[in-house]
């Protein structure tokens, strides 16, 4: 068994002048990393962390934007032996404070030994750091050697074991950063290995990505499969991709991009927003997979897109769908490339009432299903009712999955480590759904996180967030998701009580929590509605039952409506 | 400042972005950085503009430091138009 230090390293030795990564920003000319640039580069961070005094197996903190100071940064500790970690740069929306509130909370559990940002943001950063805590060296971009000769010796990633922990990931808000996925050099190879067979991934192939890196979609599909695998890559920024969706259409067809991973929003929102004259000479008949990952996923979404996009080439199994997540690395199923995703419609009232996922007769209310594919080679999936039991076929439950590539741990959280798993070892995803004839269907979640445009929101970051508001009453917040069809994710909701029942006062404090979770989450709310206490439901043990709540609000929207 | 523009331009942003018809709007109110407006609804922004006065604000401007408020962005059409 090899570590990623060492394919990084062999790829360099092998052919140094291949272009392994086009890196595209918005108004600049489109810029071509090689195995040398990659090496040399990353080696620059390698000796800067040592130079700092950061060992073999402590944490990295990268806070960086898209670009190569992210990747050469990343590789850097890869090659260093050191623990990198993305966080997602701070937004021009996101309120200082709570950024470094956010990162305080990161430092405080994940205990990092060095942080690295730009030259501009380093005081942000240093604001977020306490006497006596973890962090002993906060470096910027702008201190690294300009070239550097990668030197083996300087290469103490290469002594690195297969069972070492190589990278963290987060997911955002203070809980997901307080739970740092932590995957081995083993588990990643894994990964790559299993998941590169269900694509039939080959050197002819040309991936397309926009997403970010901090999150596992765009950090293994999008970044270490290609560049590890040795496929091209052409990266874009999260950033200029929201702003002007037409950039990937634009990618894939001069770069004759075969593979994109994108989140089910996506789908609708490229098919929404992008004008034809963006797209005049644009062919997409290269791209052999668009994989639909990291939300629920829907058939309409797809056939939005199909439609839009057929025109300029796009195929119809061009669509496919995938069920991944950070802690089995990325992907635990995925469609056959060589077909359509399988589709079916069942009878709603079996699915909502029994749980079951039977095919609707003719003429009955029916619900579109879209599956997720059936479980890559080295992951074994199952679905389990609330004792842990396997359920039949058709019928919903816990998704459970075991794989030569699961996360070693919760990063210094063994409480939520051992919560994660079953007694015999099975990994419980918190997704509900169920299997037909090998195909997994995803159906919905057990937890309380919503998932916006990709990204995982727990609700209790934005509740605590809303009580601080002047004339909400603390602890009396709920917040969830409703799916928005034409947008093709959730939107949020947010329900808080107030004692003012004078409409310019409660516009007020709409408008004023609104405001706090913008700032203080980067999620904008779709509703605020504002209720006279007691309206929110809690448990006998004093917690806000979320689902509860989002019925009656469903209820009260019902009725409210003319 | 073109008071039918700023009309259209409220109606538009209130209605569409922000889903709260009739909800007033302050000229100087910031848009992008006082988070009223997400980085999701800012390409519809920049196409209802296109479409309705036929000013191209391109995509690598939409940011606050281009345009941030009502004001900002009325200027900013009528000195394109």
């Amino acid at each position: 068994m090899t570590t990623l230090t060492h394919l990084l390293f062999q790829s360099y030795q092998r052919d140094p002048d291949r272009v392994a990564i086009i890196v595209q920003h918005a108004g600049q000319p489109d810029r071509p990393v090689t195995s040398r640039d990659l090496l040399e580069g990353s080696s620059r961070y390698a000796q800067a962390y040592r130079q700092a005094g950061i060992q073999p197996g402590e944490v990295v903190i990268l806070i960086l934007q898209h670009g190569e100071d992210l990747i050469y940064s990343f590789f850097g500790a890869v090659l260093g032996g050191q623990i990198p970690s993305i966080m997602p740069f701070l937004t021009e929306k996101l309120s200082p404070e709570r950024y470094r509130a956010d990162l305080a909370a990161l430092i405080g559990i994940t205990r990092p030994s060095a942080i690295v940002t730009y030259p501009e943001f380093e005081s942000e950063v240093r604001a977020a750091l306490k006497q006596g805590d973890s962090v002993r060296a906060v470096l910027n971009t702008g201190g690294m050697t300009s070239r550097f000769q990668p030197d083996l010796s300087l290469l103490p990633g290469l002594e690195r074991s297969p069972d070492d922990i190589v990278l963290l990931q987060h997911s955002s808000g203070t809980t997901g950063l307080q739970k740092g996925v932590a995957l081995s050099h083993r588990a990643v190879l894994n990964q790559l290995e299993a998941y590169s067979q269900s694509l039939g991934l080959n050197s002819e192939d040309v991936i397309v990505s926009w997403l970010p890196l901090y999150h596992d979609m765009g950090l293994i599909a999008g970044f270490l499969m290609p560049v590890l695998r040795e496929i091209k890559l052409v990266l874009l920024s999260p950033f200029d991709w929201v702003r002007a969706p037409y950039r990937l259409m634009q990618a894939v067809s001069q770069y004759r991009g075969t593979l994109s991973w994108l989140p089910n929003f996506a789908y609708n929102f490229c098919a929404q927003k992008i004008r034809d004259r963006q797209l005049e000479g644009v062919d997409l008949s290269s791209w052999r997979a668009v994989i639909n990952c990291s939300e629920p996923v829907r058939w309409e979404s797809h056939r939005l897109f199909y439609e839009r996009f057929q025109p300029y080439g796009l195929r119809s199994n061009a669509l496919q769908t995938c069920y991944a997540m950070a802690e089995n690395v990325f992907g635990v199923t995925q469609s056959d490339l060589n077909a359509q995703p399988v589709v079916e419609e069942i009878d709603s009232e079996a699915y909502l009432t029994q749980r079951v996922a039977r095919p609707a007769l003719d003429g009955r209310p029916a619900l579109k299903m879209m599956s997720s594919g059936r479980a890559i080679g080295n992951t074994q999936v199952r679905v389990l009712d609330d004792k842990h039991r396997d359920v039949p076929e058709r019928v919903v439950g816990e998704i459970a999955l075991r794989s030569n590539c699961m996360l070693t741990g919760y990063y210094n959280r063994p409480d939520a480590t051992q919560k994660a798993f079953t007694k015999d070892g099975w990994y419980l995803t918190g997704d509900y759904g169920y299997l037909a004839g090998g195909e997994l269907f995803v159906s919905g979640r057990k937890k309380d996180m919503i998932i916006v445009g990709g990204k995982n929101i727990y609700p209790q970051d934005l509740e605590s967030i809303a009580s601080q508001v002047p004339g909400v009453h603390p602890g009396r917040v709920v917040a969830f998701g409703i799916y928005n069809e034409e947008a093709g994710t959730e939107d949020v909701v947010l329900v808080a009580e107030v004692d003012t029942e004078d409409a310019l006062e409660r516009q007020q404090i709409a408008d004023a929590v609104r405001q706090a979770v913008t700032r203080n989450s980067a999620i904008a709310l779709r509703h605020v509605y504002l209720v006279s206490p007691p309206w929110i439901i809690k448990t006998s043990s004093g917690k806000t039952a979320r689902s509860a709540n989002r019925e009656k609000y469903l209820k009260e929207m019902a009725t409210a409506s003319p | 400042m073109d008071n039918a523009m700023l009309d259209t331009l409220t109606e538009y942003i209130t209605t569409k972005i922000l889903k709260q018809p009739g909800r007033a709007l302050n000229p100087q109110e910031p848009l992008i950085s006082g988070g009223l407006i997400d980085s999701f609804s800012l390409v519809d922004l920049a196409l209802f503009v296109e479409d309705t006065f036929g000013v191209h604000i391109d995509d690598t401007e939409l940011n606050a430091s281009t345009f941030d408020t009502l004001e900002q962005l009325i200027s900013l059409i009528e000195a394109r138009r």
